[in-house]
Parts: C-alpha cells; sequence; structure tokens
C-alpha cells in the first residue's frame, strides 16, 4: 500500500500521480497497481516516470476500466503498488538520442533525469512525438539538451542520430520498429516492449514474446530488449 | 501453525490442503519473494511436456468480467530441464511438489512419466484437459474412453501415484471421473479452464490466435463448485478441486462440498498473498467452530 500525495490530469485522459515509497528503483523498471478490490481482476502495468526523495511518480493514460479508477483517486488515498519489476533501462556511458511516442513518453523522463545527474558531461536529446495534444514537454526541456518535438507527423521522418549516441525508445510498437530500422547499425538501440501482463512477475507466461535467444517474458527479462534481439532488422 | 488443516490426499500428508494451481505459479520460484513457500500445503509446477514447448503465438491474455482468458498453449521448458534445474530446489522445500503433466500423443505422455520415475515426487497431475494445445491435451480428457485409455497406461509406468485433471469442457464429466478411477488413478483434480472466446470488435477480429482459450477466475467459480461436487459424490478416490477460489470462503465451501485439497489458480495474479490469506482464514474458522480438523466438515453438502 501507498498513500497519494497528488493526482492531477496534466492534459484531459494524462494523469500525473505521485505516491510515497521508498525502496530502489531504476529507470525502465515499472509497478503493478491497483487501488480496487475484485474489479478489475489484475493489476495493470505502469512505469516509473520519475522517482526522487520518497517520492514515485506515475504518468498514465486513461484508456480502460483500471486507468479510470486511479483518476478518480484522490490524495490520502491508498493504492497498492507491487515492484519495482523488470530489468530497467541498462547503464548507459555514451551520449544519449531519446523516442518517445505519447504515453511511451512516461519512463523517459527519470531515465533522462537521472542519466544527465549521473552524467553531466555527456549530451543527451530527446524526439517527442504525439499524435495530437503534446504534454511534459518542459519538464523534458528541463532536463534534456535538447528537446526535437514532432506533433501529428513521423517521428522517424526527422530523426537523426550521431555516430556516437546510443538510442533508447519507448512508444508505439510500429514507431520502436521503425526506429529499430532507420537508426543506422553502429548504434546500439534499446527499445521498452508493452504486453498485457497477469502476474508482473514471471509466473504466468502470459506476456512472454519471441527474441532471437527464444522466448523471453517482458515483465521479467524485459522490458527493456536489445533491438536486435526482438525485431527483425 | 496448528494441526487443525493437516490434510490425507491418500497416504500422502499435507500441512494444509491449500495449493498453488498449475500455470499460475512457475515453479514457485517468483511467489518465494512474498513468503516462505514451506507455509502451503504444496505447490503444482506449470505443465511440462516431454520436450519444451514455446506456448502459443499472439496475445496471450484477455480479462473478463470476473476472469481471465489465458492462451499460454503450455510454454514449459520440458521435463529434462524441469528435473535438472527446477527440482534441485523444489526437493528441499518443506512442502509438497506436485508436477503437471502434459503430451501431445501417448508416447510423449509415457516417456515424460518414465523420466520422472527417477526423482522422488509424491504425485502426478496428468494434464488430459489443457484447452489451449492443439494435439493431445485437452483432446484425451472429454471422452470416458480415451481419458481412462491413458490414465490406465501412465499409471502402469508411473512408480509415483497419478492424479487426473479433467476438463470441463467434456462429455458426462462423472462418467469420465469413474472411468479414470477405475483405470487405476489415485486421485482426480479439476476443473482446467472453460473453452471460450472473445472477440475484438474495434480489430474486426478474435483476440486469440487459436479464436477459442480458457477462461478461469472467480466467474467459474460455481461452475466448478457444482462439478467438484458431483464428481467428489461419484467417485471414492480423492478430489483436488479448483475453479475460481479467491478467498477462505470459497475453499471451504470447496472443501465442504467434498474436496481433500484446494488449488488456487488465477488469484495469485491479483492477490500473491492468495494461498497465504486462505490457509490464514480457513484455520481461524477451525478454531471459531472448534473443529479438531477441517475433515469434520468435509463433504457435509
Ligand atoms: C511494462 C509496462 C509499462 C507501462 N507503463 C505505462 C505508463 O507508464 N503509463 C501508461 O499510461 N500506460 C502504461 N502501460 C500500459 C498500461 O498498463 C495499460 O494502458 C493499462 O493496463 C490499461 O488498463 P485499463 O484497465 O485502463 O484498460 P483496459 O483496456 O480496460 O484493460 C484491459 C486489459 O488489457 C490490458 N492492457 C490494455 N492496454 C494495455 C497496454 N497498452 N499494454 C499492456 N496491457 C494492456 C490491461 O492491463 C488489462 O489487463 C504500461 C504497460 C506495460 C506492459
Ligand atoms: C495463465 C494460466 C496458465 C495455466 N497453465 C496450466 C497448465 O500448464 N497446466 C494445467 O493443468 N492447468 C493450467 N492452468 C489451469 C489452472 O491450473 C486451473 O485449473 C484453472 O485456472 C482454474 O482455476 P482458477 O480459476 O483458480 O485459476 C492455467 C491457468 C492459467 C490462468
Ligand atoms: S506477466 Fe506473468 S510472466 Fe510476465
Amino acid at each position: 500500500m501507498a498513500v497519494i500525495q497528488s493526482n492531477t490530469a496534466v492534459i484531459p485522459g494524462i494523469y500525473k500521480m505521485c505516491v510515497d515509497f521508498s525502496g530502489e528503483v531504476k529507470p525502465g523498471q515499472f509497478f503493478m497497481l491497483r487501488a480496487w478490490d475484485k474489479d478489475p481482476l489484475l493489476s495493470r502495468p505502469i512505469s516509473v516516470h520519475d522517482y526522487q526523495s520518497g517520492q514515485l511518480t506515475f504518468l498514465y493514460q486513461v484508456v480502460g476500466k483500471g486507468t479510470e479508477i486511479l483518476a478518480t483517486l484522490l490524495p490520502g488515498n491508498e493504492v497498492t503498488i507491487q515492484g519495482p519489476y523488470g530489468n530497467g533501462f541498462p547503464q548507459v556511458n555514451t551520449d544519449l538520442c531519446v523516442v518517445g511516442g505519447g504515453i511511451g513518453t512516461a519512463p523517459l523522463y527519470y531515465l533522462i533525469r537521472k542519466f544527465k545527474a549521473e552524467n553531466p558531461n555527456k549530451k543527451c536529446r530527446i524526439y517527442l512525438g504525439f499524435r495530437d495534444y503534446p504534454y511534459g514537454v518542459d519538464e523534458f526541456a528541463a532536463v534534456a539538451d535538447e528537446v526535437i518535438l514532432d506533433v501529428g507527423g513521423i517521428i522517424t521522418d526527422k530523426l537523426s542520430v550521431l555516430p556516437e549516441e546510443t538510442v533508447i525508445t519507448c512508444g508505439p510498437e510500429i514507431m520502436m520498429t521503425a526506429v529499430a530500422k532507420v537508426v543506422p547499425p553502429e548504434n546500439t538501440v534499446y527499445v521498452s516492449l508493452e504486453a498485457h501482463m497477469a502476474c508482473g512477475i514471471g509466473a504466468c507466461l502470459g506476456c512472454t514474446c519471441e527474441t532471437k535467444a527464444g522466448n523471453k517474458k517482458v515483465c521479467k527479462d524485459g522490458p527493456v530488449f536489445e533491438r536486435g534481439v526482438v525485431f527483425n532488422v | 501453525m496448528s494441526e487443525c488443516l493437516t490434510t490425507k490426499f491418500n497416504d500422502i500428508l499435507f500441512k494444509n490442503p491449500v495449493i498453488p494451481a498449475s500455470g499460475t505459479f512457475g515453479f514457485g520460484r517468483e511467489y518465494e519473494a512474498f513468503y516462505d513457500l514451506a507455509k502451503l500445503g504444496g505447490l503444482c509446477s506449470k505443465g511440462l511436456t516431454l520436450e519444451p514447448k514455446a506456448g502459443n503465438k499472439g496475445l496471450r491474455l484477455w480479462e473478463t468480467p470476473a476472469g481471465l482468458m489465458n492462451s499460454i498453449g503450455l510454454e514449459n521448458p520440458g521435463i529434462d530441464a524441469f528435473i535438472n534445474n527446477e527440482w534441485p530446489h523444489l526437493k528441499e522445500l518443506d512442502t509438497v511438489t506436485i508436477v503437471n503433466v502434459g503430451g501431445k500423443d501417448e508416447e510423449s505422455y509415457l516417456t515424460a512419466i518414465e523420466k520422472l520415475n527417477a526423482i522422488d515426487i509424491k504425485l502426478i497431475e496428468l494434464n488430459i484437459s489443457c484447452p489451449n494445445v492443439k494435439a493431445g491435451g485437452m483432446a484425451y480428457g472429454i471422452k470416458a474412453e480415451t481419458a481412462a485409455d491413458i490414465t490406465k497406461k501412465v499409471v502402469e509406468i508411473s512408480r509415483h501415484p497419478i492424479m487426473v485433471k479433467l476438463s470441463p469442457n467434456g462429455e458426462a464429466l462423472v462418467d469420465i471421473a469413474l472411468a479414470c478411477e477405475a483405470a487405476g488413478a489415485q486421485g482426480i483434480s479439476l476443473i482446467n479452464t472453460l473453452l471460450g472466446m472473445a472477440i475484438d470488435y474495434k480489430k474486426k477480429a478474435a483476440v486469440f490466435d487459436n479464436q477459442y482459450a480458457g477462461l478461469s477466475g472467480p466467474a467459474v467459480k460455481p461452475i466448478a463448485l457444482r462439478m467438484t461436487h458431483q464428481v467428489c459424490q461419484a467417485v471414492d478416490i480423492p478430489v483436488m478441486a479448483m475453479g475460481g477460489i479467491s478467498n477462505w470462503e470459497d475453499a471451504l465451501e470447496f472443501i465442504m462440498a467434498g474436496a481433500t485439497c484446494i488449488q488456487v489458480g488465477t488469484i495469485n495474479f491479483n492477490n500473491p498473498m492468495a494461498p497465504i490469506d486462505i490457509i490464514a482464514g480457513l484455520e481461524a474458522y477451525c478454531v471459531r467452530e472448534k473443529l479438531d480438523n477441517i475433515d469434520q466438515i468435509r463433504g457435509i453438502i
């Protein structure tokens, strides 16, 4: 159980929730959330948007029953959070080029903030792609060296990756596939996958994805994979 | 822990009748982060087949009101990998490991069972009821003759007791249970998942590549309870029951219907502590009702 400190709309349909939490949390990890007893049956996987001084932040889009309930919660209410789960993004010691699409930008903020705090001399650029209303752009501008925004277009049309950059992408699968295809083979590319999950801990095999090294569990072996492992590029 | 929950399933002693169900508990390791597995009556392994199996493609999970549909397709590392990688850990646990075995044809069942003769497990759950694999699986479990035939052959070569896991999708469940008993099964477990279907109207397509998939969770409980009652009335061998058990009250109802042990499946995903909560609830019930042992209310309905 975690106590909610704040839970507000960033733009209509996109919410930011802050809860108390202490423990170690890596960028790219996620928690299984529930604020209901029986209905819906399963908890919902939500990435860590930020983690700082005992406070965990989630950024989530209201799409169905579970996230609708999350959006009604008020400060002081409790939410069950199980985690952190997943491997998280790898430690990067080159410059970083981050490509986020829609709600897929959620886990990228903590990634970049931590990367810049630990590597002040390294550069980090972020491409942000939104279908209609952008959000979080100012927050990203405060931590990244450069923000390239695209609304309504195809982000990979704008994308140009520098030779020394490691690329990390999270967003709709079609976008990540395109990124994995267009970035030159010399660059290392990591993608963060999504899958329907029941347990979130590796017990049900519901989230399995095919990789070149056989089946992997998105919840436990991922959600972050090297592009060549999961995409045919 | 008090003695009120100790349960005998034939001559196998369980410290309590609560056992996580096959496919919802991996090989137990994941849940060690939540509690000591020795608190469980036992645990049931993910369904194993002779050869490693990659399982089904496409979406594998779909939530329904109070239920979960799955189309995992028996993804598992195979019997040899189980014996080499999982058994050494499981055998050290102070609880009963049940090994769930599936197959695609008679030969694969029998070879798998023979391999398991090499290790000291207490009970095999023979899965003839998986609705998510094309060959084998449920095909054996929906008719009394085929169920009895495979049971007989397996019992003959196994040095471990065989509990046959029945499908709720078959013809005349009680006849199948009786046929398995006559064929030498030392126990019955039920129910496996109910065959269902989901359509994604937005995509104008079936959700699952196999079209049909197995439904489990609270939604199936009344059906599972009825089937448990029917089978318990009919057979003399012990029954391990499951299907939508979410709390100690549900567990108690299955025991009152005649189940010797109960398995806890889908609800593990909702509440990883569910089996432990159920054990505590049953224990408190025995104390409140001044029962020396839960046996005293078993099968009272
Ligand atoms: C590792 C991981 C991290 C995620 N991080 C975030 C995040 O930070 N912010 C955010 O807004 N969303 C995130 N998602 C997606 C989020 O989990 C789903 O949007 C959410 O579960 C939808 O629940 P619902 O009840 O509102 O929708 P419903 O459509 O009612 O859900 C029905 C079922 O489908 C599943 N489901 C629906 N959409 C998705 C999806 N896109 N991915 C996986 N399962 C889905 C649900 O979990 C549920 O089991 C993440 C998903 C994963 C796997
Ligand atoms: C994700 C999942 C995987 C399963 N895998 C197996 C399996 O490998 N072998 C088997 O006999 N039953 C399997 N089952 C069925 C369960 O063991 C159980 O019979 C069924 O889910 C009903 O119980 P429940 O409603 O408590 O979940 C699986 C069920 C689920 C939800
Ligand atoms: S969600 Fe259960 S194994 Fe990944």
